[in-house]
């Protein structure tokens, strides 16, 4: 037995017992069936009221923002979030007030483009109940459900006031007599992924950084895939050692081009900075981001109607040429090996 | 000597302590500037790593995110959260390179909350990868203005592990061996601690500054160095390159 030295005073929102994770992957269906479903459907099916829910990418970085948007139209609320690397998804669901309870590692920031007015304001307003971790704790906590244990150890956040907000423990190691702390898993209850192709069944595959999407895509009881394209399960099974997440983790696969915009998709599109400075801006005073809200979340459709209002085709076809660093008037490429 | 403003300088007097070989944890704004520069400068073989999976990236233009796809372009490796703090949690890692709105005299840094965590007069995004980044690589660097709100007798928060209260507290706490905090980079000087005490202490003074402004812009009594010098100051070649390469947005430099 572990000797506990000392422990976070945070709050747990997810009970870290193995065994009850097993018991509900027992029954998690693994059919080789078509998944595929409107993004509206897989959100209304599987994200619900009160659940766990955890956001795939980085932040504004294939992040599934048309996810992030349909859970806020569909008025989502009393959720736990994930705040794992978040910036932009935190930004979207603050603003729908989606959640109640949040585990941090960073929020409200939107990296070098400043601080979310509004994120801040609803995250300082006590609806929120919070619990501090890193993104490296975060990981842990994801890769200890990823491996079916109940926790990791890692010798960060030991020291620090980071702790002393945290549910992690401190305890001796039996081998070694140093100290650890030990981070309990998350299994979250549902998550979203955004990735380049995915076949029907939900088998997937990304190109870039994994971030921390591996071990999210195994912890999370259920899954919903957003992809850039479909693609044949012949080419899956083509190029095997591509697929990353195997169709029997996943729950919904929703065909969402651009879903990731308006951040960046590596190889598809650069983020548009003058939309997510348009967030902040309108963020300023609550009046005018409810008007920003009500014309470009609340009062279209779905995401299709979001990308119109950004500037649709011709908008992305300019980030398509940034992503690739082709300077659209000389039609030169800006960097060179 | 050429004109520029304090970002700038900051960011240059920054990016001369990375060697070249050497691997940098890189968090985002300032730090990222730093690096680059001195990747572009004096460090070819600098080994860049950011946080959410990209290693050793061409940085031709500057990543806005340190996730997005110019912070793994055309990079050795594009890997994930595990596998670059993992690396440093294995000793891998010689730095890392964080901003905070906060520093103690021992080098603990803050990015959580001002005020009271409870009901905080603002909140503020968090640890991010920082607290695990100044956990684990060998040697702390931290970018930030000199500024008496910034240098605080007592931060509101412990985000990032310094020295914490002092000599052995890292490894009391179960911190890693002989890693810890080495210099502060500021507007007016570079700034390092004391090998006994590990309080922070004045190393080099920027063109312009005395010890006395350093100190009144302060809110803890700083340590002298044996032997303070002078920051030589930023050059044209290196301003060129800052402007023109590392940062023609102004993401950061504009700030100064």
């Amino acid at each position: 037995m572990y000797e506990v030295i000392a422990q976070g005073e945070g709050p747990l929102f997810m009970d870290p017992d193995a065994d009850k994770a097993r018991a509900f992957f027992r029954k998690k269906k693994r059919a080789l069936a078509n998944k595929v479903i409107p993004l509206k459907d897989a959100i209304a099916q599987f994200v619900h009221d009160g659940d766990y829910l955890c956001i795939g990418g980085f932040g504004a970085n294939r992040t599934p923002v048309a996810a992030c948007h349909e859970i806020v139209r569909q008025r989502r609320k009393n959720l736990a979030f994930f705040g794992h690397t978040s910036t932009h998804d935190y930004q979207i669901l603050a603003a729908g007030e989606t959640f109640n309870r949040c585990d941090i590692a960073y929020i409200i920031g939107v990296e070098i483009r400043g601080l979310s007015p509004n994120a801040r304001r609803y995250s300082e307003s006590g609806k929120v109940q919070f619990c501090e971790w890193t993104n490296y704790a975060l990981a842990l906590r994801l890769k200890a459900a990823a491996m079916g244990v109940s926790y990791l150890p890692g010798r960060n956040v030991m020291g620090t006031d980071t702790f002393k907000r945290s549910a992690a423990k401190v305890a001796r190691c039996p081998f070694t007599g140093k100290l650890y702390c030990l981070y309990p898993a998350v299994w979250p209850d549902v998550s979203v992924i955004h990735v380049h192709e995915a076949d029907i069944y939900g088998n997937a595959r990304f190109k870039g950084i994994s971030v921390c999407d591996l071990e999210l895509a195994r912890a999370s009881k259920r899954l919903i895939i957003t992809c850039e394209r479909l693609i044949h399960n012949d080419e899956i099974r083509r190029d095997p050692s591509a697929t990353q997440i195997p169709y029997f983790l996943v729950d919904a696969v929703c065909e969402v081009p651009f879903g990731a915009y308006p951040g960046n998709m590596v190889d598809e599109y650069f983020s548009d900075e003058e939309q997510l400075k348009l967030w902040l801006e309108s963020e300023k005073e609550p009046a005018s981001f409810k008007k920003f809200m009500d014309q470009y979340i609340y009062g279209v459709q779905d995401f299709e109607g979001y990308l119109e209002l950004c500037g649709g085709i011709k908008r992305i076809n300019q980030l398509r040429a940034e992503e690739h660093m082709i300077d659209l008037r000389t039609k030169r490429s800006e960097c060179h090996a | 000597m050429p004109e520029f403003n304090t970002m700038e300088l900051m960011v240059i007097a920054a990016s001369r302590i990375l060697e070249n070989g050497a691997t940098v944890g890189v968090g985002t704004g300032a730090p990222l500037a730093a690096s680059m520069l001195a990747h572009k400068m004096h460090a070819p073989d600098l080994v860049i790593m950011f946080e959410a999976g990209g290693i050793a990236p061409v940085l031709c233009k500057m990543p806005i995110s340190v996730g997005d796809s110019r912070s793994y372009y055309r990079s050795v490796m594009a890997s994930g959260m595990c596998d670059i703090m993992e690396s440093c949690q294995r000793g891998m890692v010689d730095y890392t390179f964080l901003g905070g709105a906060q520093i103690d005299m021992y080098g603990n840094l803050n990015s959580t909350v001002i005020g009271d965590w409870e009901k905080p007069k603002a909140r503020l995004p968090g640890s991010g990868g920082a607290n695990d980044f100044a956990s684990f690589c060998w040697r702390i660097l931290v970018i930030t203005p000199q500024d008496a709100r910034r240098f605080v007798e007592k931060v509101s928060f412990i985000t990032s592990p310094g020295y914490l209260d002092g000599p052995g507290a890292r490894e009391k706490a179960g911190l890693p061996e002989e890693s810890g905090p080495h210099k502060v980079i500021t507007n007016m000087a570079i700034l390092g601690y004391d090998e006994e005490t590990k309080r922070m202490q004045v190393e080099s003074i920027h063109h312009g500054f005395t010890f006395e402004d350093v100190q009144k812009n302060c809110g803890f009594p700083l340590l002298k160095a044996k032997n303070i010098v002078a920051t030589p100051p930023p050059t044209e070649k290196e301003l060129d390159v800052l402007r023109k390469e590392v940062d023609p947005d102004g993401y950061i430099i504009r700030k100064g």
